[in-house]
């Protein structure tokens, strides 16, 4: 879509001030330092403090410790540059692109456990989208949590868009059958579908999902053109299992990792990347609307280091 | 959960268990896979370090006891340091095996009242969720409960404990009264409503105590342990309010950073006692041992499910137990106690000795297992079973299917299966969606099955256990779905003296 590369100056304007902490402490750890073992192990603890995981942690020490040990590298800077590197190479830009339907509405669906921050993400997204120029209607397809309805609702008059929504406890599949339908008779642009959290370990709540999915495909050609796992950034290694659970459903294409504004540093996205080869998106960065970031490896190198 | 730590402590067990002498180096060695798996675990850091350099202490330093297997004194000493930190001495901790009801323990009850809980942690944990099972676990135990809506800044927040609130009156068992406090006028975006929660609490209190309501839970707004503004928020309420318990709501799904938010919370509030949730994922669950380890404050409940009564007490050595493949057959017996009386079961074990159980039995039987939780789950307390289970799928669609079956049978077919010819099945296979080789499948396995416990009723209890065990062998498994479960006693054998011996004293 391109339309978040705009928006994306803009937003990094309110994240200066973060960013000043990370490379300050990248500074601090790696920067004009002299590499040797000390730092090295450092760096993994590091490294698996941000949840990398002890696998990819392991694999990019021993590349460092080997490089390091031929006499390829010899400081700090070489080592912060090859972690960009790597990451760089783990997401390519064309992998952070949001996708979208060559006509009609595209439909992103969002997905997630509970409590990983679906609707605010999507409060977000639609936020985005809107600036862009965007119309948007959102399908609430959460229909057993208590209340999530009317959370979805209080979001749409904030945002100006409308929400299609069904009865509490009612079929979400059949919400989304009818948001399809009222994204294609208002000819929007984008319908984003929020659905319910559910444990990836649930296998009938995961049976529903695919169900949702094969409604939409039936009712837009080529939807969902986006299926959006929400991932919480304090999560540790279980959301690896996580994003395999939701793409065996679902089909997931991108991650939108939510609440990257604590101390978490969500660095299980790369073991995912590695596994799945599901590329980050966007992240989340606070509360309201504007809250929203097109992800960037090089910052997100930077956060790993962050105290 | 804690699966594959299971099956880290079992490599390590295994690689110890053949040795007659234990040397430093062969500890240290399968130390290192432990702590790659409590790392993957997401224990903290610091405290998998702390962890296994302790237990390597012990180890080194243990005396040798005659007849002993070094092998399984390690185990003893990975098992008590693991109870140790998730909090509590094998003997005594947070809660005694053999000990009474736990009810006045994890939530105690105040005098004067209301006894005030106050539930805080991040956004998305499960605090709304926590705040409408403890309404309902205190339901149960006769104790009239106010849920306070303390949230005001989540959209819907409010509205979500009200609905909560109302199906904990009308579905949770128990009579005691379920009240609801909001003040929906003061709801407001993020960031604009900060310390107008302090009042609320302050005034949902003041309304318990008039009606005289015996427990307040508060359910704060989710925050981040890095917003000063809402931590002040929080403290101010804890300072006006004072809370009687200050409990930390913690998503069992947590990384490395639960040590962090966890460590920031207990600073600020002086936390009384941690909730875990989601604890029904297949997480391994490190993150209670980070947080136990940094707040020194006892996990008290584990969130296990949506469902309302989805919570139960937190037991320290029972997960050691799991963590260790032990399994948790303390749980499981509580679990069925809940839903089976004692004379329903005295008078089924007198049908089965007979060889009198029919298919209604059965199904009854089917159906309270059920209640008692998903296959998978209650399967994974069994010893030496939850590490074997990770890559099964069982699907209690299965069990429907044998439900379905019985239902489209007469009373006479389910008195007496014998009578069952193709035509029957055939019928049967219609009505429940089934195929006639199914339903066959089935009629013969519930014939193994009651033959087995008419034999088995006379047998002594290791007869039992060697002839289950057979029949877990012969992949001839009670249901479809379930085939080729192994024999529960053949793994872990070793470390099931400690369960037998908890499971004894419970009984006296």
């Amino acid at each position: 879509m391109g339309l978040f590369r705009s928006i994306a100056s803009k937003v990094r304007q309110g994240l200066e001030k973060t960013r000043e902490v990370f490379v300050a402490s990248v500074r601090s750890l790696l920067l004009g330092k002299r590499l040797d073992e000390g730092l090295i192990l450092q760096l993994e603890r590091r490294l698996i403090e941000a949840d990398v995981g002890v696998k990819t942690t392991a694999r990019w020490i021993d590349s460092i410790r080997a490089d390091f040990k031929a006499g390829r590298i010899d400081s700090g800077d070489h080592v912060l540059a090859y972690l960009k590197g790597e990451l760089k190479r783990l997401w390519p830009e064309q992998d952070r692109e949001l996708a979208s339907a060559p006509r009609g509405p595209t439909v992103i669906l969002v997905t997630g456990v509970n409590g990983a921050g679906k609707t605010t993400s999507i409060a977000k997204l639609c936020s985005a989208l809107r600036k862009g120029g965007k119309s948007v209607v959102l399908g609430a397809c959460d229909t057993f949590r208590a209340g999530a309805v009317r959370q979805l609702e209080v979001w749409s008059e904030r945002l100006g868009v409308e929400v299609v929504k069904g009865q509490q406890g009612g079929d979400p599949a059949a919400v989304a059958f009818d948001a399809c339908a009222a994204a294609r008779a208002r000819h929007a642009d984008v319908l984003i579908l929020d659905t319910a959290g559910r444990l990836h370990t649930q296998d009938s709540l995961m049976r529903q999902l695919t169900k949702i999915r094969s409604v939409v495909a039936k009712q837009i050609a080529g939807g969902p053109h986006e299926v959006l796992l929400v991932l919480d950034a304090t999560l540790g290694q279980n959301a690896l299992r996580q994003a395999e659970e939701f793409t065996r459903a679902a089909g997931v294409t991108g991650i939108f990792l939510a609440k990257l504004d604590g101390t978490a540093k969500g660095g299980v996205v790369v073991a995912i990347k590695e596994a799945t080869n599901i590329p980050v998106k966007f992240i989340g960065v606070g509360e309201t609307p504007d809250d929203i970031q097109p992800f960037d490896p090089e910052a997100f190198v930077e956060a790993m280091f962050a105290e | 959960m804690f699966d594959r730590l299971s099956d880290a402590f079992h490599g390590l067990f295994r690689t110890l268990s053949g040795k007659g002498a234990i040397s430093e180096a062969n500890v240290r060695g399968a130390m290192g896979g432990v702590r790659a798996a409590l790392l993957d675990a997401d224990v903290h850091l610091n405290v998998v370090d702390t962890f296994t350099q302790r237990v390597l202490d012990d180890a080194l330093g243990m005396k040798v006891v005659e007849g002993v297997e070094p092998g399984q004194q390690i185990v003893k000493i990975v098992h008590d340091r693991l109870v140790e930190l998730l909090g509590g001495t094998p003997e005594t901790g947070g809660a005694t095996p053999g000990g009474p009801a736990l009810a006045s323990d994890h939530i105690p009850r105040m005098t004067p009242g209301p006894t005030v809980v106050m539930l805080c942690g991040l956004q998305g944990s499960g605090k709304t969720t926590t705040a409408g099972k403890l309404a309902a676990h205190l339901k149960k135990r006769g104790r009239s409960v106010m849920l306070a809506a303390a949230d005001l800044q989540r959209p819907a927040a409010v509205e979500q404990l009200e609905i909560v609130a109302q199906h904990v009156r009308d579905e949770a068992p128990g009579s005691a009264r379920v009240e609801f406090y909001a003040e929906k006028d003061r709801v407001a975006e993020y960031g604009k409503a900060v310390n107008v929660a302090v009042g609320v609490c302050r005034r949902a209190v003041d309304q318990a105590r008039k009606l005289g309501v015996d427990t307040v839970v508060l359910d704060t707004a989710g925050r981040l342990h890095v917003n000063d503004a809402l931590m002040a928020e929080l403290k101010q309420v804890q300072g006006l309010v004072q809370p009687h318990l200050v409990l930390l709501v913690v998503d069992a799904m947590t990384g490395q950073d639960a040590l962090h938010s966890a460590k920031a919370f207990h600073a600020a509030l002086g936390i009384d006692g941690v909730i875990l949730t989601k604890f029904d994922s297949d997480t391994r669950g490190g993150a209670a041992l980070s947080v136990k380890h940094v707040t020194g404050a006892p996990i008290r409940f584990i969130g296990t499910g949506e469902r309302l009564d989805a919570i139960e007490e937190f037991h320290a050595p029972r997960i050691a137990g799991r963590i260790l493949g032990m399994g948790d057959v303390v749980s499981l017996v509580e679990k069925a106690q809940e839903q089976v009386s004692q004379e329903e079961a005295e008078r089924l074990n007198e049908k089965l000795a007979r060889g009198q159980m029919t298919m209604d039995d059965f199904l009854g039987q089917l159906k309270t297992l059920r209640r008692m939780g998903p296959m998978k789950q209650l399967l994974g307390l069994l010893p030496g079973v939850g590490s074997m289970l990770k890559d099964v799928h069982i699907e209690d669609r299965q069990l429907d299917k044998v439900e379905g079956m019985i239902n489209s049978m007469t009373k006479e077919e389910r008195r007496n299966p014998a009578i069952l010819n193709m035509s029957r099945k055939r019928r049967i296979a219609a009505g429940s969606a089934t195929r006639p080789d199914e339903v066959g499948q089935m009629v013969r396995q519930f014939e193994a099955v009651s033959t087995l416990a008419r034999r088995m009723s006379s047998m002594s209890a290791s007869e039992k256990v060697r002839a289950a065990r057979e029949m877990g062998r012969q992949g001839d498994a009670m249901l479809p779905g379930l085939r080729g479960m192994p024999g529960y006693a053949s793994r872990g054998s070793t470390h099931t003296t400690s369960v037998k011996d908890r499971f004894k004293k419970r009984k006296r």
